[in-house]
């Protein structure tokens, strides 16, 4: 057991725990934002990404000792009222089916459109490997480039 | 069902439900769920799927298990048609477990809107007519003078308006009518248009709390220990180490199985891999080599049980033609929901509150009352949205467990969670499955004989009604099932999603052996069965070949392609969806295949909602083509040899083509869509494959044969 000091999303929380502890289980049990989901346990899946810095960590596999004095960022606080570009494209396109990998894909997504704006399939590609079981990729492809700016979801696409 | 040319009653309203359900579904009662209701709260229960509170907010119950088909959508959706209220202003309210007035809470079968198209509508235009009924009285005018628009009722003579809202206490003092009519479709403002599922705001910020995600005062979390092998039996264990796992309370143990509760997920993760169990001896169970085995042998074997359809003789037939040969092998496959079982359970004295994601809540009350012997009537059963189900939440085990470790650990609240490795090991698998196909073909280029012969352990392997049943003079089906330990479960398209695989395959292999087109040769075969049907057919033969010749169209087939470009075609028929997929592969410099595009045409009746019902086949073609080529479940000694995704390989982004989906339009009912995409995906693949390589697919995963990277 150890005393860690967290910023997530901007605030500060003092937890009591296990340094080997994954940051997943600590944001989740400890913290108690459980919009940041398990998956995996072993970084295959990504359904527990969030950002330390500007960066997108896969947080079941990343032990509580090494944030340091990062901050951390979940879904719950990539934008304050849920109207990131990546967010708005996701409902724009309507990718949810179950939806529970998709908190993971916004933040492997805002994370690759942060540091590359405008993505080419490829790089989709090489940075999009989040699994989701309801195979709701192309959605994601498209929802990634409406973010982006580079494609217009038309009128006749366009959900109520 | 007999219903031509008769109008319904009420009281054949319900016997017909009853009917139609084939025993899973009680009989819809619409007297008592369209019955109003006055409830403590402000609000009115107009009927069981219909509220409108004092200001007019109007709350539309959906009663059936969200597992990512879109339901919690596209049944509202329904309602609202007939309501008429404006999509934007009303809210959709998860209703939980309740008999009394729902029927058929159950995702599964792809049956939710096919079961429900006719008595969700009947829900919403019985609420719109006692509406109308009360503005009329108010006004003393008659109901035919009045017509409603975006939640108000209107006096067609003297354009006055009235909201719901204040009309909702009238409305709910008068009798319920017997027989209300429904739109025709060409009335539809709402059902047709692409609505978002109603999730999406809470989902994209990650407000929207699935059952992993329950967290109560007091509660603890749990891990189980499970038997590492099927057929193994617990002897004893030593939970010392486990309980020096910091966070770790307790430990109890059941039927088999060994719980560590304490405070954190992870803390009793850790405690249950510290847990030293002792196990009986594992030297007889068997591995998937031994099943292929004994599936070769038995498949060589004559049938011993009556064959499940047989028109003709298809032994005379192969003495004559010339034959053809084919055997088929399907693995185990996991079911890998993304969100792992868990289930939250607190046990009382004398009643139990449950809570979390579960296809068959239902049966699952029955199975739980059973076992902790508490009446059906004090266990609520709740549900949370699924992240996944595919027919993993239809078994009610992980509830189980969730009811006898709240009891056991002295009726505490918890939360039992599986790590992916419980989840993946700790079954249910979709069976595995054997075909041995034998046709024969004449002089003439006639497909005469048809002999299917499968293996499903478990569970049957076959359809025996299946096209090409009814177009083939001798056509026979026989089926058996192999009993094993390991515990199977239906799986997304269960016995369609390998059924099309062998069936469709071997339908090209016998075309290319006749020298014919595909896509002529199954319209062909078409119009054979409806011309001269054999024996009973259960499929539309012009809706099928209206698929496969919109499929044909839409994807240019016969027509040149790009070099390296090739194309291969796949039909099936299931949930009452009739589905044609082209598959377009490429066939790379270094010899490998990769799957560039996928074409999906479907006929499921009336589109309620073309976005979901869009991304329904997209998810399933590229869910089935990922199954196909990657995924095996093996076991060795009854233990399984996969135990996460670093050794069991899930489709990702740079894998999944893009799939091009089309409609049949058409006003015909809604039939299935979450599950009929999948079946021909592999197939239309596999027969792409044979077009570029010159090689036959009959086994899968696909990655063994070394064509795909």
């Amino acid at each position: 057991m150890a005393a860690f000091q967290l910023t997530i999303n901007k605030k500060k929380y003092d937890v009591d725990v296990d340094p080997q502890m994954p940051l997943l289980w600590v944001i989740r049990d400890f913290v108690g934002l459980t919009g940041t989901k398990f998956g995996c346990g072993v970084a295959q899946c990504g359904a527990c990404t969030v950002h330390l810095g500007d960066v997108a960590v896969r947080s079941c596999t990343y032990p509580v000792q090494n944030v340091g004095n990062e901050e951390v960022t979940t879904i719950e606080g990539l934008s304050e009222a849920g109207d990131h570009p990546v967010q708005q494209a996701w409902k724009a396109v309507d990718v949810p089916q179950c939806g529970y990998c998709q908190a993971g894909q916004i933040m492997t997504a805002s994370a690759l459109l942060k540091q590359n704006p405008h993505p080419s399939d490829d790089e989709i590609n090489k940075v999009m490997t989040n699994i989701c079981r309801c195979a709701t990729y192309n959605r994601i492809r498209k929802a990634i480039k409406v973010a982006a700016g580079d494609l217009k979801v038309e009128e006749s696409e366009a959900s109520l | 069902m007999h219903t031509t040319g008769k109008k319904l009653n009420r009281r054949d309203f319900i016997r017909i439900s009853t009917l139609a359900g084939g025993g899973l579904v009680l009989g819809f009662e619409l007297l008592s769920s369209c019955a109003p209701k006055k409830t403590e709260g402000k609000s009115v229960d107009l009927n069981a799927f219909v509220k409108i509170d004092e200001n007019g907010q109007v709350t539309i119950m959906s009663p059936n298990p969200e597992i990512g088909q879109g339901i919690k959508t596209s049944l509202p959706m329904l309602v609202a048609e007939e309501l008429d209220v404006d999509w934007k202003d009303i809210q959709i309210e998860q209703a939980g477990l309740d008999t009394d007035k729902y029927t058929r809470q159950i995702a599964g079968g792809s049956g939710s809107i096919r079961e429900s198209w006719e008595s969700f509508r009947k829900a919403g235009a019985t609420a719109r007519y006692l509406l109308i009924a009360a503005a009329a009285a108010k006004w003393s005018v008659s109901p035919d003078a009045c017509t409603t628009e975006n939640g108000m009722v209107v006096n067609k003579n003297t354009r006055k308006k009235i909201a719901y809202g204040e009309l909702v206490e009238e409305a709910a003092k008068l009798p319920v009518p017997e027989d209300v009519k429904v739109k025709d479709n060409s009335s539809f403002k709402l059902i047709g248009k692409r609505v978002a599922n109603i999730d999406n705001q809470a989902i994209v910020t990650g407000r929207y709390k699935y059952g992993i995600d329950t967290k109560r005062e007091g509660m603890l979390y749990a891990s189980i220990v499970r038997p590492p092998a099927f057929g193994l039996i617990l002897k004893s264990y030593d939970d010392s180490a486990a309980k020096q796992v910091t966070g770790v309370q307790k430990t109890i143990s059941w039927d088999n199985k060994i719980a560590v509760l304490g405070r954190s997920t992870w803390e009793v993760i850790q405690g249950a891999a510290k847990i030293k169990a002792v196990w009986s001896d594992p030297k007889d169970l068997e591995s998937t080599a031994d099943y292929v085995t004994k599936f070769k042998q038995l498949l060589q074997q004559e049938p011993t049980e009556e064959p499940k359809r047989k028109d003709g003789n298809v032994q005379q037939a192969f003495s004559s033609g010339k034959v053809i040969e084919a055997d088929y092998l399907a693995p185990f496959l996991a079911h890998n929901t993304m969100e792992p079982m868990n289930f939250f359970a607190h046990v009382k004295e004398n009643s139990a509150e449950l809570y979390g994601p579960i296809q068959t809540p239902e049966r699952t009350r029955t199975r739980i009352a059973e076992i902790l012997d508490i009446p059906e009537d004090d266990i609520t059963i709740l549900m949370t949205r699924m992240g996944g189900g595919f027919g993993r939440r239809l078994m009610s085990d992980f509830v189980e467990e969730a009811a006898m470790v709240s009891k056991l650990a002295g009726n505490v609240p918890v939360n039992v969670i599986w790590s992916r490795e419980q989840d993946m090991t700790g079954g249910f698998y979709r069976p595995m499955y054997a075909y041995r196909y034998k046709a024969a073909v004449d002089r003439n280029k006639n497909l005469v004989a048809w002999h299917g012969h499968s293996i499903g352990v478990n569970a049957n392997a076959a359809n025996p009604d299946s096209f090409p049943a009814g177009a083939i003079p001798n056509f026979q089906v026989d089926m058996r099932q192999y009993t094993s330990p390991v515990s199977t479960a239906p799986w997304r398209g269960p016995t369609h999603n390998f059924l099309a695989f062998a069936e469709q395959t071997f339908l090209d292999e016998i075309a290319h052996q006749l020298g014919k087109d595909p896509v002529a040769f199954r319209l062909e075969l078409l119009d054979k069965a409806k011309q001269k049907p054999v024996g009973e057919i259960k499929y539309d033969p012009d809706r099928f070949a209206g698929v496969i010749k919109k499929a044909a169209e839409v994807s240019g087939w016969g027509k040149t392609k790009e070099p390296n470009v090739y194309q291969g075609f796949a039909a099936h028929f299931s949930f009452e969806t009739y589905v044609a997929e082209v598959a377009e592969v490429v066939k790379q410099a270094d010899g490998k295949i990769k799957i560039k595009k996928m074409h999906c045409v479907a006929d499921c009746g009336t589109v309620v909602n073309p976005s979901g019902a869009e991304t329904q086949l997209q998810g399933g073609v590229i869910d089935g083509l990922g199954h196909a080529l990657y995924a095996e479940l093996s076991l060795t000694k009854g233990k399984p040899d996969q135990q996460n995704f670093t050794n069991y390989r899930m489709i990702k982004m740079a894998e999944a083509p893009e799939v091009v989906v089309h409609f049949v339009e058409n006003n015909e009912s809604p039939t299935g869509l979450g599950e009929p995409g999948l079946p021909p995906a592999a197939p239309a693949v596999a027969n792409a494959v044979f077009s570029a390589t010159g090689i036959r697919l009959r086994e899968q995963p696909f990655i063994k044969s070394g064509l795909f990277a």
